[in-house]
């Protein structure tokens, strides 16, 4: 990269608009939306996250969080048995009972969440009532709200996104008359208090951050709500606030040094913030993060890189990779594609030569696409990447790219890095 | 409806898919949503499998509910049977599925495929992992070794002019240290003269295992899983089944008669084969400081049991707790306890396991992973004997749990984690030395425990210091009777004269006995303390002198 990029939204004639959209339905190697509580009961202290599901439900769980710390969570499952499916009254009452004794003992407890579960769904279990029966006997020290973070319904991160869609209307009516810049979805706390200095800075705001830190300040929103999305999957969030007056910035996702950029000068727009002023006060963090990625772009410029559908971050990363370090994504696979909402980036994302752009999954199909590419590097799911590394082929674990700290100039260096550690260290193993 | 957070078993369909991907040449067909493909990572992450496990998830969504789920199963059978050309298919539903009803067994069987289809009843509201690898299992033995049962009145002809032959039962994909066991056991008997024919379900096709009945006898190694296979087995080929399980010294060498019994083999000579360092290293004068460690021993009941043997019988330890998750196998479990003379613990609730460590205050815990980081909780030791699994519990070297080298590891492995006994000594003796620092733990322990300096002593409550911050937390947020309260049972049935302090009056213990306490060694200071304020209320005193802390320790001995 030459210079630090100072482009920011436009569309660009090579975009990926007009790319068709291959659209696969088959068997699917994604996770179930219940996965998001893996970091929102790590963002909202004070919530506690209650699945009311099967033991698969709480074996994923403990599966897919088990490689981190082993404290006593702010998330369990309420198991059903054979005995609760006899009959549904028997089953609120236990689930009076369980939610009872779970906050009896956990009065550090602000919001509960009861999430529903294929099970909890198939047999039709209302847990907005429940909710509403369990929010009236512990009010006012704790709220009840539910969700689904079902397989049947989610995928993945759109766990996170019904869980903020379940909070919008318990959000402040914020004063009609005052303007306030919303950044929905999660982002790791110091990448948010980054965002929040240069948007000080810049005298945008005041800022609030969605999903919040404590359950107790919820985020006003109202008509002079302009909302960020920090993360490409909280669609049914962004149309629920809209329903409350809020107005979507349309910017494409900060990661990178472009994409950061663009999204902060999405924003000091809105506030009328001249350009310029925008370029000072980002001009070092960009020439951090530009410095940063130059170290990279040897490693990674011309690798090719194949997505297998994951987060839905996926449009931007490679929109990102491919701009910013010079690689050639292969196939981008997204769980699901919000065209509105993935506006922006698909004018960015250059339509090269033989570019797929894949939406749901039919995984057999796109492992024979994958071993047909042979590609550079592969993101995909911890159940795809070792079996892959055994043929030889390099691979990335999606995951982690959800579990990291990576939006913005200071983390767009290790953005690169989470890309090109796998390719280096493929290259350093003599044996 | 129970809330879990940490469990021990997953469901039975998992249990299924640890016998799939053990195998070769077999597909599973699971009618499931999406998010069940987590399972997959079990087996490529933690136990490191370089092959997705061979199992076609149907993927049914919301939108299909209304609709014909039950023609996605028949696509998806036919498209993995296409795919990939399995010599047999199990068909069966995850938990979702079951509730839908769509019979997916019978749904597979109607495609005319031309290998056999094997359909899965595993109720997931009732059942769970262990079970549903027993299940599935037996279903697949039935099915392919049916067609060459014998009549019923067949008798087993003996081994004459070769040697004996056995298949070796139960081990799977995901197990705990099956890869070695199967390696170990199958040297060992090698040396004893007596052939492996089949290992399954792990490594072995369909087309092996429908040669299980050419075998002379069974061995079942994991109980757990194999024990029902080779029941029906037993019953239905004249099989006889080898049912010890060679963990420990003494369990080899019970495991070695078994067979020579079963085989027609001399013991005697047999038992030659069974050289381990373990009962030297265990006489060795060095190990003289393992004499009655406590030990509390959690885990799967075939596991359970059998550490709960080599503590005792091999390693001079003192078992203070015996559990098991898997209520299957309760039976075995209280057998074990009571011979042990321990109220046997049988829970898949973490939290009640947790509770009964911190009550037996164990020096060391024999577990699972669960277990291991209850301990690291509780600032003890651990080492892991049994299931459910880590990535660590995978090491790169040959670590088997059975067998001669099998007891090597045992030993091995239970004792690295405990202190060596001149350190230990030393420790005692000086405990102002600031480096040793009494309250800390020795170098090699990870648990982070606050190291303090002894001018700390004074202002901090004695048991403050017996848990790491974790542990604080989870000894508040567990609704157990405080601290100190209770006495184990027995230890009330003192004999006093003088009339015993109220229940809720508090104790307090003056500074210089807080002192005192603080020379105990950590690990053993939190039961001097409970031993003490017992005492002190069976003495009716409400405070605690350093006279007090010695006279409980001559009343209730050093152990
Ligand atoms: S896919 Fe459904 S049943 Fe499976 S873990 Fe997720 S919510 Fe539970």
């Amino acid at each position: 990269m030459s210079g630090a990029p100072v482009s920011t939204v436009g569309s660009s004639p090579s975009g990926c608009q007009d790319l068709p959209v291959l659209k696969e339905r088959g068997q699917r190697e994604v996770f179930c939306g219940l996965t998001g509580i893996i970091w929102l009961h790590r963002k909202m202290q004070d919530a506690f996250f209650l699945i009311v599901g099967s033991r698969t439900c709480a074996h994923l769980m403990q599966s897919a969080a088990g490689v981190m710390i082993f404290a006593e969570p702010r998330f369990g499952t309420a198991i059903m048995e054979e005995k609760d499916l006899a009959g549904m009254a028997d089953m609120h009452e236990e689930l009076d009972r369980v939610v009872g004794r779970l906050l009896s003992r956990r009065p550090d407890i602000r919001t509960l969440f009861l999430v529903g579960s294929c099970p909890s769904e198939v047999i039709k279990l209302d847990l907005a009532k429940a909710a509403e029966r369990l929010g009236t006997i512990h009010a006012p020290r704790v709220r009840v709200l539910s969700y689904s973070g079902s397989g049947i319904e989610t995928t993945f991160t759109e766990g996170e996104d019904t869980c903020l869609t379940a909070m919008v209307p318990e959000l402040p009516e914020a004063p009609a008359d005052e303007r306030s810049l919303l950044v929905v979805g999660t982002m790791a706390d110091v990448v948010e208090d980054q965002m929040r200095r240069i948007f000080d800075a810049l005298e945008v705001g005041p800022v609030h951050f969605f999903p919040p830190r404590s359950t107790e300040t919820l985020p006003p929103v109202g008509p002079g709500t302009r909302v960020l999305m920090a993360q490409p999957w909280v669609n049914e969030t962004m149309a629920a606030l809209r329903k409350r007056g809020a107005v979507r910035i349309p910017a494409p996702y900060p990661f990178g040094v472009e994409g950061s950029l663009a999204w902060i000068m999405a924003a000091a727009e809105a506030w009328s913030v001249p350009r310029d002023r925008v370029l000072e006060v980002t001009a070092r963090a960009r020439e951090r993060g530009t410095a940063a990625l130059a170290r990279y772009r040897e490693t990674l410029e011309g690798k090719r890189i194949f997505f297998f559908p994951d987060s839905q971050i996926e449009i931007p990363l490679a929109r990102f990779l491919r701009r910013e370090l010079g690689m050639r994504p292969v196939e981008v696979g997204t769980p699901f594609l919000h065209r509105e909402h993935m506006g922006a980036e698909l004018d960015l994302l250059p339509a090269d030569d033989g570019l797929v752009l894949s939406e749901g999954q039919d995984v057999e199909r796109q492992l024979d696409r994958a071993f047909a590419a042979g590609p550079d590097i592969t993101v995909c799911g911890l159940g795809l990447a070792n079996p892959l590394e055994a043929r030889g082929m390099t691979t990335k674990w999606a995951i982690e790219l959800v579990f990291t700290p990576i939006h913005g100039f200071d983390q767009a260096g290790d953005l690169a890095e989470l890309f090109a550690r796998p390719l280096r260290r493929r290259g350093l193993l003599e044996v | 409806m129970e809330l879990t957070i940490w469990t021990y078993e997953g469901p039975p369909h998992v249990g299924a898919m640890r016998v799939a991907t053990g195998m070769k040449d077999l597909h599973y067909v699971l009618h499931a949503p999406q998010g069940d493909t987590y399972a997959d990572l079990l087996f490529t992450m933690i136990e490191r499998r370089d092959h997705r496990p061979p199992v076609t998830y149907t993927t049914f969504q919301a939108q299909d509910l209304g609709g014909d789920t039950a023609g996605l199963v028949k696509e998806a059978t036919q498209a993995a049977y296409e795919r990939f050309r399995p010599q047999a298919l199990l068909v069966g539903a995850s938990c979702t599925a079951e509730l839908i009803q769509d019979d997916p067994g019978n749904l597979a069987g109607s495609l005319g495929l031309p290998v056999p289809v094997i359909p899965l009843e595993l109720p997931a509201y009732q059942r769970k992992e262990n079970w549903g690898a027993s299940e599935t299992f037996y279903q697949i033995v039935r099915t392919l070794c049916l067609p060459h049962a014998p009549p019923p009145t067949w008798r087993r002809p003996p081994p004459e002019g070769r040697r004996p032959v056995c298949n070796l039962l139960g081990p799977t994909a995901l197990g705990f240290r099956h890869r070695d066991d199967i390696r170990e056991v199958s040297s060992l008997l090698d040396r004893m003269g007596v052939d492996v024919g089949v290992v399954a379900p792990l490594g072995a096709s369909p087309a092996d295992v429908a040669r299980l009945g050419e075998a002379d006898f069974n061995v079942v190694l994991y109980p757990e899983v194999g024990r029902t296979a080779a029941s029906w087995l037993k019953r239905t080929f004249k099989q006889p089944m080898v049912e010890t399980v060679p963990i420990g010294v003494g369990a080899t060498r019970d495991f070695v008669r078994e067979v020579a019994g079963v085989a027609g083999l001399d013991a005697d000579g047999a038992l030659e084969a069974v050289t381990t360092r373990l009962p030297w290293y265990s006489r060795s004068v060095d190990s003289n400081y393992l004499t009655d460690k406590r030990v509390f021993v959690f885990g799967d009941a075939t596991h359970a049991v059998a550490a709960a043997r080599v503590a005792s019988e091999e390693m001079g330890f003192k078992v203070v707790g015996l559990g098991a998750y898997n209520r299957e196998f309760a039976r075995e479990v209280r057998a074990a306890a009571r011979k042990l003379g321990v109220e046997p613990l049988i829970t898949d609730d973490y939290l009640e396991v947790e509770e009964a460590i911190q009550e037996a205050a164990p020096e060391l815990v024999l577990g699972t992973q669960m277990e291991r980081h209850i301990a690291k909780r509780l600032g003890t030791f651990c080492a892991v004997i049994s299931a459910p699994v880590h990535v660590e519990d995978f090491p790169a070297r040959y670590s088997p749990q059975m067998g001669p080298e099998g007891a090597n590891v045992l030993f091995d492995t239970w004792v690295h984690p405990l202190m060596m006994g001149l350190e230990e000594h030393l420790l005692g003796m000086f405990q102002d030395d600031f480096e040793f620092g009494n309250d800390r733990s020795p170098s090699h322990l990870a648990a982070a425990r606050p190291s303090s300096t002894n001018g700390r002593a004074a202002e901090a409550p004695p048991e403050s210091e017996d848990l790491g911050k974790e542990g604080a937390t989870v000894a508040a947020s567990t609704p157990a009777a405080p601290d100190g309260a209770a006495p184990e049972a027995g230890e009330a049935r003192a004999t006093s004269t003088s009339a015993p302090t109220p229940a809720g009056t508090e104790l307090v213990w003056d500074d210089e006995a807080q002192a005192e306490l603080r020379k105990i060694p950590f690990f053993v200071r939190k039961k001097a303390r409970r031993n003490t304020e017992a005492f002190a209320r069976q003495q009716g005193l409400t405070e605690i002198s350093v006279e007090t802390l010695y006279e409980a320790k001559a009343h209730f001995g050093s152990r």
